[in-house]
């Protein structure tokens, strides 16, 4: 067993665990946060995706023994309150979601990559998307909601 | 897909690093994880240890050292296509980094696991191969520097002894004058066939991905072009002494096919 300690969502959670726990699993059945998804366990989805630090990564590729230490965020800790984040607002405005399995994934991609671009133009949201499927949308609304959020982001900055 | 059981240590210097590897046989290294915990999901290896080395933070760093740039085998991919000091002094190196994976990917893998993985398919080794790099790997003995061109001796297999840590790449100056060609069926994916060509004094080092067992030079296209040869021509010898694979993104006739055409398109750039 190794002993886990992270801050998720701004609140400090720990546990003793396997060391090959993947960090997806002890977020969905250790902690209950069952809003991250596992698609494909091979990281090649993206719908596992959340913040470590801030940074996205899949979750599926990493063990919880890595983030010990460190701060995470998922998609249950976007929205403040009954306050729904930017993103997922947008999502929901632009019907950014069909099925819904890869947008937790898709969500906490694009918060990653507006904190690094936040006025991105079309083909880099397709490309800053490039480790995250979606098999409903075809992508048009994804993306039309990610630059719908980030120009609300920036409006709400301004 | 759970890997099998294993014990677990994050250490906080190299030197721990290299005791704990003494002292366990099975044990493997732990960078950023992105070819390892794949690897382990497959149950292609079984490491009986994890020795987590992912928060030698002293070992992440880009900085420019004499005529060259040293880096350090911890830093991570975003951190290489971030870095300033490799954009102006050895651009094919944060360009590639950009180009691997995705960015959840480039958040975590680090340029000395990929070096230590020593994938023929790896972006980064056949670059590192064109730039003539210099890895330092540090042992119980201390530290010792390989050449690239000993440093990817078979499929898998880098020249690290068991008990070395890698610890630092250094590249030289290549400030104008490269390319990376790397050919995909999809924006994620890795290099069907990838070329890398830099120039070194008046002409070009090529190197080759997934063209064999192991990343390698180009050695008859570099001939051609040391006799004179232009472009197109030399071009026509790119998969000489190469062993391609054939799998579902392509026969062994079509990567040699690609490989000619990647050569052609990657001396163009890098000599224009
Ligand atoms: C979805 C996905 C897509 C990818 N796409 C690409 C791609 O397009 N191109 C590409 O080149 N790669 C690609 N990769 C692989 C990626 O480059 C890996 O991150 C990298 O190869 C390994 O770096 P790491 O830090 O994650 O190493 P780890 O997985 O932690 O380690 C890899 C191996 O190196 C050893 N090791 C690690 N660090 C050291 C060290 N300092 N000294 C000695 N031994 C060490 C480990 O013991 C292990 O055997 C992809 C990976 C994934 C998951
Ligand atoms: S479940 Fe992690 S990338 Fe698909
Ligand atoms: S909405 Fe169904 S997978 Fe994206």
């Amino acid at each position: 067993m190794t002993h886990v300690s992270v801050t998720v969502n701004g609140a400090m959670r720990e546990a003793d665990v396997e060391p090959r726990t993947l960090l997806v699993y002890f977020l969905r059945e250790t902690l209950g946060l069952t809003g991250t998804n596992a698609g494909c366990d091979t990281s090649s989805c993206g719908s596992c995706t959340v913040l470590l630090d801030g940074e996205s990564v899949k979750s599926c590729t990493m063990l919880a023994a890595q983030a010990d230490g460190r701060e995470l965020t998922t998609i249950e800790g976007m929205a403040e309150g009954d306050q729904l984040h930017p993103l997922q607002e947008s999502f929901r405005r632009n019907h950014g979601l069909q099925c819904g399995y890869c947008t937790p994934g898709m969500i906490m991609a694009a918060a990653s990559y507006l904190k690094e671009n936040p006025s991105p133009s079309e083909g880099d949201v397709r490309l800053a998307l490039e480790g995250n499927l979606c098999r409903c949308t075809g992508y048009q609304n994804i993306v039309k909601s990610i630059l719908d959020a980030a120009g609300s982001m920036a409006g709400a900055e301004a | 897909m759970i890997p099998a059981a294993f014990d677990y240590e994050r250490v906080d210097t190299v030197d721990a690093a290299i005791a704990a590897l003494r002292a366990d046989e099975g044990a493997k290294l732990l960078a950023g994880g992105h070819s390892l915990l794949p690897q382990m999901k497959l149950r292609f290896v079984m490491p009986t240890k994890l020795i987590d080395i992912g928060r030698l933070h002293d070992l992440s760093y880009v900085h420019e050292d004499g005529g060259g740039v040293a880096i350090g085998a911890l830093t991570r991919y975003h951190d290489l296509e971030a870095s300033e000091t490799l954009r102006q002094l050895a651009p094919i190196v944060a360009s590639v980094a950009g180009q691997v994976g995705d960015p959840q990917v480039r958040h975590m893998g680090t340029i000395g696991g990929s070096v230590a993985h020593a994938d023929p398919a790896g972006d980064m080794p056949s670059v590192l191969l064109a730039l003539g790099a210099t890895f330092v790997a540090t042992g119980p003995g201390g530290m010792r520097e390989i050449a690239a061109a000993d440093m990817f001796p078979g499929l898998f297999q880098s020249a690290l002894a068991g008990d070395e840590v890698l610890t630092e790449i250094r590249v030289p100056k290549t400030p104008g004058g490269w390319s990376y060609q790397k050919f995909t069926r999809r924006a994620q994916d890795w290099a069907v066939v990838g070329v890398a060509a830099v120039r070194m004094n008046g002409s070009a080092n090529v190197s080759l991905t997934n063209m064999g067992l192991t990343p390698m030079r180009a050695a008859g296209v570099e001939e051609a072009l040391a006799g004179g040869a232009d472009p197109a021509t030399a071009a026509e010898r790119a998969d000489e002494g190469t062993a391609p694979p054939s799998d579902s993104f392509g026969s062994d006739e079509y990567r040699r096919a690609l490989a000619k055409v990647l050569v052609r398109r990657a001396l163009e750039e890098a000599l224009a």
